[in-house]
């Protein structure tokens, strides 16, 4: 027997467990690299459009700290700009997923001791577990290049496409080996993963924003704090342009060090602990705790920070693009996009603002349907029969998720329209005022979304057994049939089926009450019929 | 005495499962009331249903003088419960539970929590996650019995302590029913039930096979009697209510009904007792006849 005896069958077992959820994570982002390239052909098929594109990214600061440095104009190196920043993010997402699973997940579970019981080896698990996410990543950068080459983009490129994402993913796979050593639990270990992802992307971000524009406007020389990424040195392989294949050495070369200090780290560490232990909580609760309110605030906290932190990036980026738009205005289709999408303005960049809350809008629905589902998660893993057991009424209860769900909702959007009623002031001189429109734009997305919080609400009170598949199939079908509906040309009728299909187009166009009335009308007629069964059914806790 | 717990003919069934099978229970108030049955007996679901987590289908019940489910808000104030299976939330430290629950119950005694978190040895500074099974436990005992309920209702309280805190937890329920408070107890462990509780009801298959006090159960079943004696006896067999009769020359090992117990001592005497051995049954021996012996034993599927 050696270190890693047993290494074998658990791959075999973690593929096991894993043959839903695995495949899916390395088939669809390949597939949605294939779609961007197929939708980068056909919005600019002449070489003006893609030219225009390009000094877009390349001229503007937020954008290249969303996306990365441009690097000229081929119908290629304008999909891997396209499609790199957020695909690497998925891979080393599934690599840190996988990880953790597989590692201290399983411990806490109490099934890595039955594990570790029989004749395996002690690096068997961490072998094992870095094995599935390494080849994991290289399928997905095998299917993501084939993708490419099937779409009629040159080998070279492709391959180093696929390469760059699946390096990146193998990257964070070494972090997480490091992370799950060192957290005190399996929740930490991921967080800890994940902010050094957060701190790739961010280094990232700010070197390319950093970065100095070439003469042509078409290329980007990112600063040195992009080269203090794993993110960054993928990004700066430059698929289908530079291809510089050598810089994928640094991330491979980071995987192995950080294996290597995993390995380390983890004859060093008790099984189920981590190096650094939990300093533990307070002995006695705040006073802030001592209430259903409380309490629900205190479940629903970390989730809307974290929500709140992608608003504020994602209204800056947006609200430092909108005065750009009118440079792609020559663009017909990319015009025809955003009105379709929900902007039907005069002006261009009001549309384009319209356009981009409604897409936004209907992803800000996914906090409070997290929070409604967690909520429900209270109720299935037998939580909440401490709870209700206690002089706190059933309404009284889910009331406090409820107000974390709508009034976080208020926030994110609030936050979203501010910053980029901001960003945008900061541009045209007019900052307070812009501030003030933008916030009430984001605003008016709260109705549709408030329809689908309250259908939540009804979701987990008739339905509490599969209420997590029907609230994200309901989010699916509204996107499906609102935004995107629009823009595939679905028949109105049908898309009248969804909710953010009246929402109004602000700030292109004046805000009529009626419609407005009416999905909050919705919203309470759904929430009211949750309530009330949630008050007469059984609890549905486990056995 | 007025009744804490009554419930007469209780149903309840889970799509095509019966769980309850028209249970009655019985619990006089300042009692301690052990609650018996296998795993699968419909324990937890009648519980679930006292504190108004689940509706019953039929049958009256009855909880310090009010409908567990209309009134369940205002009910709850007056009883404390700890789960079967106790699952905390991971981020919670157990002192911000125990807190949290008590407060949520309407009031908690701070000295008591103090001690009773000294005598149970537990750390409340971990948080949930960190917990050991027992320790779970522990955190939701001492949030109940820091409470100033007057009824417990506690659900295998004991499954996963050692037996040191099993002794404590016993010493903490007996002070809890010296000072006026009544305790169901559902539980498994029979030494517990013998030792803590007036009263028992035995349940089986959603249904309640036997009630009352641990003597009133004794006499329904057998005593063993091991005897030895000055020469062999005659015809022991022949005596009714004689059971599983072993002799071995002068040696007499036999179980015999309580009201049959008269005749067969004079037989014993007739022929000359050099010893006498007679146990009463136990709780134990109770409970097998019940169980053990059954072949048709009914399937309640997952409820507890």
């Amino acid at each position: 027997m050696n270190a890693i005896t047993g290494t074998a069958t658990l791959v075999r077992l973690a593929l096991r467990r894993e043959r839903v959820r695995l495949p899916i994570w390395v088939a669809a982002p390949a597939l949605l690299v294939a779609l961007q390239a197929a939708n980068i052909a056909s919005t600019y098929p002449a070489e003006e459009d893609r030219i225009a594109a390009t000094r877009l990214l390349a001229a503007n600061p937020g954008l290249r700290l969303l996306r990365g440095p441009a690097a000229n104009s081929s119908l290629g190196a304008l999909t891997f700009s396209d499609a790199f920043w957020i695909i690497a993010v998925l891979a080393a997402l599934m690599s840190v997923w996988v990880v953790v699973r597989h590692t201290r997940q399983d411990e806490e579970s109490g099934r890595g001791e039955m594990i570790a019981s029989a004749a395996v080896g002690p690096y068997a698990s961490l072998a094992a577990a870095v094995g599935v996410a390494v080849t994991a990543d290289l399928v997905l950068a095998g299917l993501t290049a084939l993708g490419l080459v099937v779409s009629g983009l040159p080998v070279a490129g492709s391959a180093a496409t696929g390469l760059a994402i699946g390096a990146s993913g193998i990257a964070f796979a070494g972090i997480a080996a490091v992370a799950v050593q060192l957290a005190s639990s399996a929740r930490t270990a991921t967080a800890l993963s994940l902010a050094a992802l957060g701190a790739a992307y961010l280094l990232r971000g700010i070197g390319d924003a950093l970065g100095r524009v070439e003469d042509d406007g078409l290329t980007v020389t990112s600063a040195w704090p992009s080269w203090l990424s794993p993110l960054g040195w993928a990004q700066q392989v430059q698929a289908f342009e530079a291809n510089k294949w050598w810089l994928l050495a640094l991330p491979a070369a980071l995987a192995t060090a950080t294996v290597a200090i995993g390995v380390a780290l983890a004859g060093r560490r008790d099984h189920g602990l981590g190096i650094f232990t939990d300093p533990g909580g307070p002995a006695a609760a705040p006073r802030s705790l001592l209430s259903p309110w409380g309490l629900a605030w205190r479940l629903q906290r970390g989730v809307l920070l974290g929500w709140a932190v992608a608003m504020v990036i994602v209204g800056a980026v947006v609200g430092s693009l909108g005065q750009q738009i009118e440079d792609l205005a020559r663009n017909a289709r990319l015009v025809e996009l955003l009105t379709a999408l929900g902007g039907a303005g005069v002006d261009l960049s009001d549309t384009f603002y319209a356009a981009l809350l409604t897409l936004i809008g209907a992803i800000v629905a996914g906090f409070p349907l997290q929070a409604m589902l967690r909520a429900n998660g209270e109720e299935s893993a037998g939580r909440l029969e401490h709870v209700l057991a206690t002089a706190v009424g059933r309404t009284r209860w889910i009331a406090g998720h409820i107000t974390c769900a709508v009034v976080g909702t208020l926030v994110l959007l609030l936050v979203l329209g501010g910053v980029a009623g901001l960003g945008d002031g900061l541009v045209t001189g007019e900052p307070a005022a812009r501030l003030i429109t933008l916030s009430a734009a984001a605003l008016v997305q709260a109705p549709a979304i408030l329809v689908l919080t309250g259908a939540a609400v009804a979701a987990i009170a008739f339905l509490p057994r599969s209420a997590g598949a029907v609230v994200w199939a309901g989010l699916t079908v509204a996107i499906l049939l609102g935004p995107i509906g629009g823009v595939v040309d679905l028949p109105g009728a049908v898309r009248d089926l969804s909710p953010f299909t009246h929402v109004p187009p602000a700030p292109a166009a004046d805000i009529p009450a009626a419609p407005l009335l009416a999905l909050l009308a919705l919203a309470a007629l759904l929430t009211t019929a949750g309530l009330i069964r949630f008050a007469h059914r059984d609890l549905a806790l486990p056995a | 005495m007025t009744s804490a717990v009554s419930v007469s003919g209780l149903i309840k069934s889970f799509g095509r499962t019966r769980a309850l099978d028209g249970l009655d229970l019985t619990v006089s108030t300042g009692e301690v009331h052990g609650f018996l049955g296998p795993n699968g007996a419909g324990k937890t679901t009648t519980i679930r249903v006292l504190l108004g987590l689940l509706r019953a289908d039929s049958g009256g019940v009855r909880l310090l003088d009010g409908d567990p489910w209309r009134d369940r808000v205002a009910l709850h104030r007056r009883l404390a419960y700890v789960p079967g299976d106790v699952t905390l939330w991971p981020n919670l430290s157990g002192g911000e539970v125990i807190d949290l629950l008590g407060h949520l119950r309407g009031g908690l005694d701070q000295r008591r929590r103090a001690e009773l978190l000294d005598r149970f040895d537990l750390d409340p500074r971990k948080r949930g996650r960190a917990y050991s099974k027992g320790n779970r436990q522990k955190v939701a005992l001492v949030a109940a019995l820091a409470s100033r309920a007057e009824l417990l209702i506690l659900d295998e309280p004991t499954s996963g302590l050692d037996p040191l805190m099993e002794e404590t937890f016993r010493q903490v329920i007996r002070e809890g029913a010296a000072e006026g408070r009544t305790v169901l107890l559902s539980s498994h462990i029979l030494a517990e039930v013998e030792a803590l509780c007036d009263r028992v009801s035995i349940i089986r298959g959603g249904r309640t096979v036997e009630t009352g006090s641990l003597g009133q159960l004794r006499h329904l079943t057998r005593t063993t009697v091991t005897a030895e004696l000055i020469g062999p006896p005659d015809t022991l067999g022949a005596l009714p209510g004689v059971h599983d009769l072993h002799v071995d020359g002068g040696r007499v090992h036999c179980q015999v009904d309580n009201d049959a117990l008269n005749p067969l001592l004079r037989r014993l005497t007739d022929v000359g007792v050099r010893s006498l051995v007679s146990q009463p049954p136990t709780l134990e021996e109770l409970f097998l006849r019940h169980y053990g012996a059954v072949t048709d034993w009914p399937r309640s599927g997952e409820a507890r």
